[in-house]
């Protein structure tokens, strides 16, 4: 039998704001364990939640990113469990009406054709402490500095059919709050952490299958991985003739394999209900105008823009606008009249080798994309070869921002031999040094003329322009 | 010296040089030493603490402030969060808490100059009408020791009955300053919700909550109103407003009615009774003011009770699940598991009432009675603030009875919590309306002091308190002292 797995993701994503979303405690990664923990987020008796407007703003942008409806009227509720990380004995978060409604998001999946991720809601929350188990012997240490922590809680419609359509979305959201300022994106600190729900069915059957649910999954590999797994697990289960049953499981990465954590039906009831100490969120129609003017071009928009009106390739197209600092790098470079499709092989190629190498943001790259754009104005007219113009990379890079290129070209001698005298010159020499080649071209070896090219390449350093040596060469035949 | 003074004559002695703060203050300790063994009105005294204050207010006097507050002493409810101090309250749950900051209401009496003498006894997180859930002991009505003082802020009112201090601040949350004011004849006002801030003040059900002051007269209730009632930004409930009328209340005192108030008498509030005989009188001299009655129907006043009891316990159910013996507050012995350490920690540490409420809100939180108790005791609760919305269309005022009875004797109730809960019947409709209400003493029935409850718009806390301080001016039941009653 054929199976097909139906896949949806809650994806946590950890605000980038200052403070805590209903506290002033600072939410800096890696202070000492309960240093930023303040009053309210200790849960002392007496102290209130005061909801933090930034958190308020960057959902709002994440809604109007994804096209979804702001629900101008929210509630925050509470969600009650005990646990010695959860100071209040209850999360505040928001149930029946979160913040941001329906929406989508484009994934393209690396194979497989690009599709819509319905979105069914994003709501706010606070995120809860951490408990180590594996610091005391016998205890448990619970630091609470993560506490009240703003998460963004994006739910998906169960739309993606294999684990590589899942990474592509969780790829794809990561991009996207990044790109909208929200999150800092570091999966290694926790900053978007994802739940799976996995089921499969027979391939044709509309019914959705009983669903596990896959928690806590913090990098893209894994993602995939788990994913992977647990549809493998499942149709295993079922092929050999067992039920699949409605639980949370746990995916560990040494050993590759999805472990139970609780059956559902042994869940908490929560006792959601409208938290009193926090008034309903209204929005206004103006406060949504405010954040939709600050919103960048987002990256499908962006993406379209480069193939429709610059020309580039959906690969280099989608390469540069999912990375809103390459795309503002580019966009600058294109500002300043460089050509398209030069300036996004040099920032795929050299500008992101020397990034890597020198280990700097784009933003940082003394490489600035008006240097780039007389760079590549130089290629185009002629003056470099794409050797020489490689060589006044390098001394730009040394250079920085104040550099002049023309000033460096003339310094490093790296302009073209555009004298056909000089260049003659130098192939009558090479002609009369390699008589043998230069029959064996006549004869219709065309290969050998590729061999005369490199001679004249090599007499000149690189400056002649390939073109013209080609042209004079032929001349002499 | 001062003994039964109220804080305005206090403040004109101060501002007159007759006494200093510390001199006033060392004379609260002494009669609160002297006094409060039959009592039990505080669970902490804290004469440092209060001389060093009273000292800063005597130099502030000195330095030229004129703020009539600075140097007054007064008692806190324990139930407000008091850096350095211990706060309890009422519970065993938090009975070696030391608060590591300041309610607002702490900090900004403090900043008014007014020395708090010590903190006051309350019934177990404010649940109870009788001050006998405390985890400190009951506390006696100063009119007749066998009594109650009601509760939950039985401890400020017996405190203030029994002139141990002046003023004392409460909370209210289905008729906890009123009906102890009512059961001591003292003044207690509940403002509207939202009026002071709830930060640092421990919380029993949040959107009922509210402080106020408890004081021996209008006037001095007044005056601490003025003091404890603003916007608060570490509290999203507290009201946004420009009432100037507030601050005036600290120098100018409660202006003079300018005009006869039409005062509506819900009929649901006036079933013939043994004790109505002191409100009829009260009634009378009310008309004798000039002040006209109108007979109207708050038609939902029976349901008031359950929907209180589902929603002040709901929301104490999960309030309270902060205690769980890991961060602060009391802690079993030898915890063997995550389990094992909330259990034990919370049957020891909380009182049979409070765990009651808590029993009684997770129920009905629950899924499959959520929309049966909760979503439905939401809805009546509208219905009961539309009942007073529309009688405020038609009068300035309604007047009640504060509480069905007088003091009763300690233990009469405490075995049928039903019956102690009918003791708020008249208190929280208004709580579920969040309207500001007060209680005056009105005369005695039983050799008892009784309560006569002025209810309000919202945020017309004014018009009580002028209506209050013109019947204050004209009868002498508030200037009563236990021991001489009618």
């Amino acid at each position: 039998m054929s199976w097909e797995a139906v896949i949806g993701l809650e994806i946590h994503v950890q605000l980038a704001t200052d403070s805590k979303i209903f506290s002033g405690a600072s939410t800096a990664y890696g202070a000492a364990p309960n240093a930023q923990a303040c009053n309210v987020d200790l849960g002392l008796p007496g102290v209130l939640p005061v909801l933090n407007e930034r958190a308020v703003e960057m959902a709002v942008r994440f809604g109007l990113a994804i096209g979804a409806q702001i629900n101008r009227h929210s509630i925050f509720d509470r969600k009650n469990y005990f646990y010695a990380d959860l100071p209040k004995g209850y999360q505040i978060s928001q149930f029946e009406t979160p913040i941001v409604g329906e929406g989508s998001i484009t994934i393209t999946p690396a194979t497989g054709k690009p599709r819509t991720v319905g979105i069914t809601r994003a709501h706010l929350e606070e995120d809860a402490g951490k408990s180590i188990h594996d610091l005391f012997p016998g205890q448990t240490a619970v630091d609470l500095n993560r506490t009240g922590t703003p998460l963004l809680e994006v739910v998906s419609e169960p739309d993606m059919r294999t684990a590589q359509e899942a990474s592509a979305y969780f790829r794809q959201m990561h991009t996207l709050v990044r790109y909208i300022g929200i999150c800092d994106g570091n999966l290694a600190e926790g900053s978007m952490r994802c739940d799976a729900n996995v089921s499969v069915r027979p391939l044709g059957q509309e019914a959705f299958g009983e669903r596990t649910e896959i928690k806590n999954i913090n990098s893209f590999r894994f993602v995939e991985q788990a994913i992977e797994h647990e549809i493998a697990r499942q149709i295993d289960v079922l092929e050999s003739g067992g039920r699949i049953e409605r639980e949370t499981r746990l995916y560990d990465p040494d050993r590759d394999e999805t472990r139970s954590m609780r059956s559902k039906e042994l869940s908490n009831d929560y006792r959601y209900f409208p938290d009193p100490d926090l008034m309903p969120l209204t929005i206004s129609d103006d406060f949504i105008e405010r954040i939709r003017l600050t919103l960048p071009e987002l990256p499908e928009a962006r993406c379209a823009r480069y193939v429709e009106e610059l020309g580039l390739s959906v690969g280099d197209a989608n390469a540069i606008s999912s990375d809103i600092e390459r795309a503002v790098y580019f966009d600058a470079a294109v500002t300043a009249q460089a050509s398209a499709k030069q300036c996004a092989n040099w920032i795929m190629g050299e500008l992101s080798a020397y990034q890597k190498k020198h280990d700097v943001s784009l933003a940082e790259c003394p490489v600035t994309p008006i240097l780039l754009a007389q760079l590549i104005a130089r290629i185009d007219d002629g003056t470099l070869s794409s050797k020489t113009a490689k060589t006044l990379f390098d001394a730009l890079w040394e250079a920085g921002a104040d550099a002049d290129v023309d000033e460096l070209i003339k310094t490093l001698n790296l302009a073209q031999m555009s004298d056909d005298g000089a260049l003659t010159e130098i192939i009558d020499d090479l002609i009369a040094a390699n008589p043998k080649q230069f029959d064996e071209l006549r004869g219709g070896k065309d290969k050998m003329l590729g061999f005369f090219v490199g001679q004249v390449m090599k007499a000149t350093q690189g400056k002649a322009n390939p073109q013209q040596v080609n042209e004079i060469i032929r001349a002499k035949l | 010296m001062i003994e039964f003074s109220s804080l305005r004559d206090m403040s004109a002695g101060l501002a007159n040089r007759d006494f200093s703060s510390v001199e006033l203050t060392q004379d609260h300790l002494t009669r609160i030493q002297t006094a409060d063994s039959d009592i039990n009105s505080f669970v902490t005294v804290n004469p440092e603490l209060a001389l060093a204050q009273a000292a800063r207010a005597d130099q502030r006097r000195a330095a030229g402030d004129q703020q009539p507050t600075v140097g007054l002493p007064f008692a806190h409810k324990d139930i407000f969060c008091t850096d350095g101090v211990l706060t309890t309250a009422g519970s065993k749950m938090l009975s070696k808490f030391i608060a590591p900051y300041d309610a607002t209401v702490v900090a900004k009496m403090a900043e008014a100059g007014m020395v708090s003498i010590g903190k006051t006894n309350m019934d177990e997180f404010a649940m109870g009408s009788s001050n006998e859930t405390s985890f400190f002991g009951p506390v006696s009505n100063p009119w007749d020791f066998d009594c109650v003082p009601g509760g939950s802020s039985g401890g400020s009112a017996a405190a203030v009955a029994a002139g141990l201090v002046a003023g004392a601040t409460g909370t209210d949350t289905g008729g906890s300053i009123r009906q102890p004011a009512a059961l001591c004849g003292i003044t207690g006002l509940k403002p509207t919700y939202g009026r002071i801030s709830r930060y640092g003040m421990i919380a029993f059900a949040s959107s009922l909550d509210q402080a106020g002051p408890m004081a021996r007269d209008a006037e001095d209730a007044a005056l601490m109103l003025s003091v404890m009632a603003g916007f608060d930004p570490k509290d999203s409930t507290s009201a946004q407003r420009d009432d100037s009328w507030l601050a005036e209340l600290v120098v100018n005192g409660i202006p003079e009615l300018d005009r006869p108030l039409t005062i509506g008498l819900p009929e649901e509030y006036f079933r013939a009774g043994e004790h109505m005989g002191a409100l009829e009188a009260a009634k009378a001299e009310l008309q004798r003011l000039g002040h006209v009655f109108k007979s109207l129907s708050l038609p939902h006043t029976e349901s008031a009770i359950p929907v209180y009891y589902v929603l002040a316990s709901a929301e104490a159910s999960t309030n309270l699940s902060r205690y769980d013996g890991v961060r602060y507050g009391h802690r079993c012995d030898n915890p063997q598991s995550l389990q094992d350490l909330y259990e034990r920690s919370r049957e020891e540490g909380f009182g049979q009432e409070v765990k009651r409420r808590i029993l009684t809100g997770t129920y009905t939180l629950s899924v499959g009675y959520f929309d049966a108790y909760y979503v439905k005791a939401q809805k009546i609760r509208r219905l009961i603030a539309q009942d007073f919305d529309k009688a405020f269309a038609e009068v300035d005022l309604v007047l009640a009875p504060t509480a069905p009875t007088p003091a009763f004797k300690k233990n009469q109730l405490t075995d049928d919590p039903v019956a102690m809960y009918q003791q708020d019947l008249f208190t929280v409709p208004t709580s579920l309306a969040g309207l500001p209400a007060m209680s005056i003493p009105c005369g005695f029935s039983q050799g008892l002091p009784m309560g006569m409850q002025l209810i309000a718009p919202a945020f017309r806390e004014d018009l009580p308190l002028m209506l209050a301080a013109q019947f204050q001016r004209l009868t002498d039941w508030h200037k009563r002292r236990p021991g001489e009653a009618s």
